[in-house]
């Protein structure tokens, strides 16, 4: 039941008076800028940017700054403020063959045309804290080169498919369903998978991919290559009547390959999971597309194992965290009538309860 | 999907100018000198482009995530139209680009190419080779160290 009440305006405002005190710190201390955050906090400005569903890495910096570093709540500002755009329409789909790679690695094959190129990672790093970063500006080393390739770096699948032994990915222009404008419906589609999970909740996802790897639906699988770098975004113009890019994003891409021993609808094959996000998140990749596999299991045949990650509506419905956070939060609100309704409630039952036993006694 | 190579010559321009580094830009453009004349047709807005993919990389489509992108439309006095489309929220440039755009289509297209286009082409190249030449250096090289059989 909900009533309007009215009153704790100067308190409200008071508390974000506070708040913005609270959020600048010290004052001894310098502020951070917005390139800051951008420059060094890059990975949390690219979670914001992938759960925010929104690529600009600015505005992610900006969001994160005025949430104090709460990267849920970044998010949730990115989400409100992408309602306001309009939607001036859709790109073509990005080709991520022709991703200029910052890191490429195969999991399942040693020597993959193109190599395993390493990038900016902290694997292999001993995760021991390096108190030279706790000292103000150190001089940084700049990084090695060496020749760079000139060719687009080939998937991986590609190898596989060659061979035939691995499911093909059926390549169609089919218009892909869009969940910012349609309610998703169950059951849903691949597309709408990969859409939702692509800006669901890393920690979520990331807990879901790690039940089937512990045998909750268990899949088995391998990183067949994961890759991050920069792909051109292409646009169609309509007043112009032609495609121009109209920039660049950069993305984390996880192609996995999992052992299948065939179904009553498919010959023993490699199957594949497939997971796509903004940005470096190599974490929420992988997270993604064992995730994607273990939802196909409908469509390869599988047994349902009844594990959650099989469970569209259940992954899909509690993947995002915004949707979560509001609906777990709002019960901290007032809900003074309510709690006065089922107060009365549980005396009365209490009361009557009474009776009956003094009633017996 | 249109690769560099069949781009005709505005698909080009308006891709190098779209990508280019804001400040840059603001300064070729400033040294340029043109200052032309012109009126809205669509003044700068601010929106979205839902980005979209493949499944596996090559299969079926569908929707990525949205990125920002600002447009504009305007025409200079001798009629001609120019676009401008550019990634972010960033009137200045989106309306640098359609101005651009707009004289690239006149007598003086040359020297705007010479001035302008040809050091963002150059500047674009070198962003991306210094990435994958980093790149380059962080690949694996493999040796056998010892072989079992032996």
């Amino acid at each position: 039941m909900y009533v309007a009440v009215k009153g704790g305006e100067r308190a409200i405002d008071n508390a974000h008076a506070w708040l913005a005190e609270e959020r600048r710190g010290d004052l001894a201390v310098a502020e951070l800028s917005l390139a800051q955050i951008r420059e060094q906090l890059r990975l949390s400005v690219n979670r914001v940017m992938a759960e925010g569903s929104l690529f600009d890495p600015d505005l992610a910096a900006l969001a994160i700054k005025q949430a104090r570093g709460d990267l849920i709540e970044a998010i949730f500002l990115i989400r409100a403020y992408r309602t306001t755009l309009p939607r001036f329409g859709y790109s073509y789909p990005v080709d991520t063959g022709r991703m200029t790679c910052d890191r490429r690695i195969s999991a399942t094959f040693k020597d993959a045309p193109g190599g395993q190129v390493l990038g900016p990672t902290f694997d292999y790093t001993h995760r021991l804290l390096d108190f030279k970063l706790a000292a103000d500006g150190g001089e940084v080393a700049k990084a090695t080169t060496a020749t760079a390739r000139e060719d687009d770096t080939p998937h991986i699948a590609s190898m596989l498919q060659a061979e035939n032994i691995l499911q093909e990915e059926p390549h169609s222009d089919q218009e892909p369903k869009d969940i910012t404008r349609r309610p998703m419906s169950f059951p849903s589609d691949r597309a709408t998978r990969l859409q939702a999970l692509a800006r669901g909740d890393e920690g979520f996802l990331l807990g879901l991919a790690y039940s089937t790897q512990r045998g909750y639906a268990r899949n088995h699988a391998f990183v067949g290559e994961l890759r991050i770098g920069r792909v051109p975004v292409e646009m169609e113009i309509p007043e112009l009547g032609f495609s121009i890019e109209i920039g660049e994003v950069e993305l984390s891409e996880c192609e996995t390959v999992n052992q299948f021993k065939g179904s009553k609808t498919e010959p023993p094959q490699f199957t594949r999971g497939y997971g796509l996000v903004f940005g470096q998140a190599e974490r929420k990749a992988i997270a993604v597309a064992l995730v994607d596999r273990a939802l196909r299991w409908q469509e390869l045949g599988e047994d349902n194992l009844g594990a959650v990650s099989q469970d569209e509506e259940f992954v899909l419905s509690h993947c995002d965290n915004i949707q979560a956070t509001g609906f777990l939060e709002h019960i901290k609100l007032p809900h003074y009538v309510d709690f006065q309704a089922e107060l009365e409630l549980v005396r009365k039952l209490r009361a009557n309860s009474m009776t009956d036993e003094e009633n017996e006694a | 999907m249109t690769t560099a190579s069949d781009q005709t010559p505005r698909q080009a321009w308006l891709s190098v100018l779209a990508t280019a580094d804001a400040a840059q830009l603001q300064g070729l453009w400033h040294e340029s000198g043109f200052t032309p004349e012109f009126d809205w047709l669509r003044a700068p807005e601010v929106g979205a482009v839902m980005t979209r993919a493949r499944m596996g990389g090559t299969g079926a489509p569908f929707n990525l995530g949205e990125m920002t992108v600002t447009r504009c439309a305007l025409t200079l006095p001798d009629g001609t139209v120019g676009h401008g489309y550019v990634q972010g929220r960033d009137k200045v440039k989106a309306e640098t680009v359609a101005l651009i755009d707009a004289l690239m289509q006149g007598s003086r297209a040359h020297i705007l190419d010479e001035v302008i286009l040809a050091p963002l082409r150059k500047a674009r190249h070198a962003r991306k080779r210094v990435r994958a030449e980093k790149a380059a250096a962080t690949k694996v090289d493999f040796f056998t160290l010892v072989r079992g059989e032996d």
